[in-house]
């Protein structure tokens, strides 16, 4: 077992929730990030971007307030390039079928007791899970 | 105005929130995925952390007849559990646990200014337009 981050995770995770009920008090709209970013990025065009564009830079913005006042960013990343670039089609292709990712099904999704959110969560983290398998234990 | 106003500063609560779980770490994510190994709780007390406070908030949200800054909640529209979205999800897996990033964390992570979390944002933006020419209205 590795070690895990009990504080900042709890903390991060009520600090998630917190932002994602806001969003869906305020604003009516679901704190699902693939989801706000699709609406940028699409063959067709979407007439509300300006609120999807105010939440990606909102996001970039949050780690940058967590770099000036707390320090630098924990990223470790084991991938290469040609791997990142095959990682990043397959996310960006996948959450745009499956209509979500992590926040939009996992946080969200399964608080609206969605039953298309758990059905995609357990398959995303399986597959997830196995991928890993798949690389550390079976390849390596 | 207020609308686009509120929107950044919840993206950046959430934004400092990945930051603080540390769910930006590609490596705390692989190793939550990594069940066969070292095996890393964070990201589930992450989700534990975030759905104690959205699984009680979301229904009682829910009952309002609008929220506060739009005229109507712009809710998921979709039921079925289709081979769309199953199909979905299981790439969307594979491409996370081969780079341990998800969306969210992606994009707060350009704040890093790190050319690799650059490289998988564009193309994960790629990604999804590709996905996007394949949608039906």
């Amino acid at each position: 077992m590795a070690d895990p981050n009990i504080v900042g995770g709890f903390i991060g995770g009520a600090l998630i929730g917190v932002s994602a009920c806001l969003l869906l008090l305020l604003n009516g709209r679901i704190a699902g990030v693939s989801g706000i970013l699709g609406g940028l990025v699409s063959s067709r065009v979407y007439a509300d971007w300006r609120w999807r564009l105010a939440f990606i830079v909102g996001l970039v913005s949050g780690a940058g307030v967590y770099e000036f006042f707390i320090g630098p960013l924990p990223l470790e990343i084991a991938a290469n390039a040609p791997t990142l670039v095959l990682a990043g089609l397959l996310v960006g292709i996948g959450t745009r079928l499956g209509s979500g990712c992590t926040s939009g099904h996992g946080v969200c999704g399964l608080a609206r007791r969605s039953p298309r959110s758990l059905a995609a969560t357990m398959i995303f983290m399986a597959c997830g899970a196995a991928t890993v398998y798949l690389i550390r234990h079976i390849f390596i | 105005m207020s609308h686009l106003l509120s929107s950044f500063c919840i993206a950046a609560l959430f934004g400092f929130g990945l930051s603080i779980s540390e769910m930006i770490n590609p490596a705390r994510v692989l190793g939550f995925l990594d069940v066969g190994g070292e095996w890393d709780a964070t990201l589930l007390l992450v989700m534990i952390g975030a759905l104690s406070v959205t699984v009680p908030l979301f229904p009682m949200i829910l009952r309002r007849a609008a929220p506060v800054l739009e005229d109507q909640f712009a809710l998921p529209v979709k039921s079925k559990i289709d081979a769309r979205l199953l199909l979905g999800a299981a790439i969307f897996g594979i491409g996370w646990g081969l780079g341990g990033f998800c969306p969210g964390p992606a994009l707060a992570g350009l704040a890093s200014a790190s050319p690799n979390v650059f490289l998988f944002v564009a193309a994960m933006l790629a990604g999804q337009w590709l996905a996007s020419r394949v949608e039906r209205p």
